[in-house]
């Protein structure tokens, strides 16, 4: 033992360099194309397409996040996605949540149920877009926060019920039953043991229906104009007549991340634990 | 504390008939095994009881009331699971103490009773830690803590001691045993392990498809089984079962092997019974034994055996022999025999062996 220990530890102090050089290069990969919209964003104009390339601008400046916020409305457009985003996704997550649970607990609609919704994403989009268009005109949802919610609601739940089902399937049974015999009703059973349970899953389900939802152009473009736009449909206004506004668009595409990587730090816990699908439990 | 009766309850799923008809009154404060191989329906029986199954057809009483309509909840029952089925979400305090806060007890009186719980079980250094960060005999314990801790009509265990390794699972039976001595509330336990239910039982109920094949207090069970299938579940190693032919000469009477002839004591009552009726003769293991007299005694058999498999346990040795044809394992004393091959002198005692109708397989 006393004579392998210092091996071991000899062997530990040299450097992987193949690991690092690997590291390295995925880093690159991942943080070049960030680098470079940071680095136009703050560019002056005249900067985006020289040779050589500027790498970092002598006088950077903000009047690109300023035009892309203010005169291209991107900010109306940025709280329009937070609204109907974060509304879809808490309406996703939490009707998900109840249907997997039925789905899972009661076996509701037998064996069909659970795989006609999950179906339901095998429909192009395009496909019920017009009909979709045409109803919202109709009743008076075009271009309204509630219609696209509802929209996205309806889009977000296949994935949501289908995570959260498997999620409540890999849960063992035995700990509501024992809620059931311990004192609580059926749905004190679901609240309070079922549910904490599931957090981790619910979480992961709701990560990726807020993705889902944040980047969303097409149905935003057609359901949408000059009220509910939201933020992808923004970045249509940087290609015009006279090229294109690089800036603008390198500008709004960082304040677009803001948010996706701020959830991503909140939820990385839950989300990690809730992507094996209950698989692994603490 | 309270009695149990149930009275022709069947359990269906579907097509599957799990259990089919069970007449069964367990008297308050007993301690009731509910013991067979794996689906003969006795979790079914033990579920429907607490009310996670509803049943297809018969009635359930407990202290004397119908509770076939009650929820889980209205039953006060409580139940140990086989995985524990602990709240991973919330400490140990918190589980034991989380029927309690459901049924609305005041919060000082939870704690109260929390504690006496964990004392009772020596839990309490654990109270403030999470299922994860504990043994399986700890869990198994908080599991157990949470029943205890409301004072329940009567316990349920499905099958509590078999997530456990051996030496933890002698360990906590013993305390099951000795909690039930203490507070004396009606119990009724799920195993399909025999030497669980022949320890633990007042009283032994052996199930199998559904039905209850015998109950009665585990001796009666071992020493008068009603059926092959009862004799050759209970007792480790397993009993022996020669094929042959009952022999009727007048009052005296024996059973005729392939070469031998085993005669019965004079006394036994051997009713309904036909000369030359096929029969299944059962030996325990401990029923034969190494002879040590120059004649064998009255009502035993001596049989010049040829031991072909030994089994040394350390205390005791199993024999395996050739009787008639058939294998006999015999309980021999460590020293009796020393390795296969050796010819001895075993002696059969026929006092206690049982006799089965070949055909019915029951108890003659």
């Amino acid at each position: 033992m006393a004579a392998v220990a210092p091996a071991r530890r000899r062997k530990r102090r040299s450097l992987p360099i193949g690991r690092i050089l690997l590291l390295g290069f995925f880093l690159v990969f991942v943080l070049w194309p960030l680098y470079w919209m940071f680095n136009t964003s703050i560019k002056p104009s005249d900067d985006y397409l020289t040779v050589p390339p500027v790498w970092f601008p002598a006088a950077p400046t903000l009047v690109h996040y300023e035009a892309a916020l203010f005169t291209y409305r991107g900010l109306d457009g940025l709280i329009n996605s937070l609204i109907i985003s974060l509304s879809a996704t808490v309406l996703s997550a939490l009707i998900g949540t109840l249907m997997a649970y039925s789905l899972a607990r009661y076996n509701t609609g037998g064996r069909h149920l659970s795989f006609w919704v999950l179906s339901q994403r095998f429909l192009p989009p395009i496909g019920i877009v017009l009909p979709v268009f045409l109803i919202y005109r109709g009743v008076g949802l075009y271009d309204t926060h509630i219609g696209l919610i509802l929209a996205y609601t309806v889009f977000t739940l296949p994935v949501s019920v289908w995570m959260m089902f498997a999620y409540f399937r890999g849960m063992p049974k035995s700990m509501e039953e024992a809620a059931l015999v311990d004192g609580c009703t059926r749905w004190e059973a679901f609240w309070r043991v079922a549910v904490p349970l599931a957090a981790p899953g619910i979480v992961a389900a709701a990560v990726f229906a807020f993705i889902a939802c944040w980047t969303e152009f097409f149905f935003a473009l057609i359901l949408t104009s000059r009220t509910a736009f939201t933020l992808p449909t923004v970045f249509r206004a940087f290609i015009g007549f006279q090229g294109a506004q690089y800036g603008e668009a390198a500008a709004l595409a960082i304040v677009s991340l803001v948010p996706s990587i701020a959830l991503g730090v909140l939820a990385q816990r839950h989300l990690v634990r809730g992507l094996t699908l209950g698989a692994v439990r603490g | 504390m309270a009695e149990v009766r149930i009275t022709g309850l069947h359990k269906r799923y579907g097509a599957f008939h799990a259990v089919r008809g069970i007449d069964l009154h367990i008297p308050d404060g007993e301690f009731t095994v509910l013991v067979g191989p794996s689906g003969c329906g006795k979790s079914t029986l033990l579920r429907t009881i607490a009310g996670l199954e509803e049943s297809s057809q018969g009635t359930i009483e407990i202290g004397g009331e119908v509770v076939n309509d009650f929820r889980p909840r209205d039953r006060d029952v409580a139940m140990v699971f086989q995985d524990y089925a602990l709240y991973p979400h919330m400490s140990v305090a918190k589980n034991i103490g989380f029927g309690l806060k459901a049924r609305k007890m005041p919060k000082p009186e939870v704690e109260v009773r929390v504690a006496e719980a964990a004392r009772m079980l020596g839990i309490t250094p654990l109270l403030g830690r999470f299922p994860r960060q504990l043994s399986g005999g700890q869990r198994q314990r908080v599991a157990i803590g949470r029943a205890i801790v409301r004072n329940p009509l009567i316990f349920l265990f499905d099958e509590p001691l078999s997530n456990l390794d051996a030496q933890l699972r002698d360990e906590m039976r013993g305390e099951i045993k000795r909690l039930h001595q203490d507070i004396a509330t009606t119990m009724i336990y799920v195993t399909h392990d025999q030497i669980e239910a022949m320890t633990l039982a007042d009283r032994i109920v052996l199930m199998r498809d559904g039905l209850i094949e015998q109950q009665g207090a585990p001796l009666e069970l071992f020493e008068h089984p009603a059926s092959t299938f009862v004799a050759g579940f209970l007792g480790s190693p397993r009993m022996s079962f020669l094929p042959g032919n009952l022999a009727l000469d007048g009052s005296a009477a024996a059973i005729r092997l392939a070469d031998a002839l085993l005669p019965l004591a004079p006394g036994r009552g051997l009713k309904g019974v036909a000369d030359g009726q096929q029969v299944l003769l059962g030996l325990r293991p401990e029923h034969l034994t190494r002879a040590h007299t120059a004649t064998p005694e009255q009502g035993t058999f001596r049989y010049e055996a040829t031991i072909d498999l030994l089994q040394p346990t350390g205390s005791r040795s199993y024999a395996t022999f050739r009787l008639a044809g058939a294998p006999v394992m015999a309980e021999l004393q460590a020293h009796d025999v020393s390795r296969p091959g050796e010819k001895l002198a075993i002696d059969i005692n026929m006092n206690r062996a049982s006799i089965f109708d070949a055909t019915t397989e029951r108890a003659i």
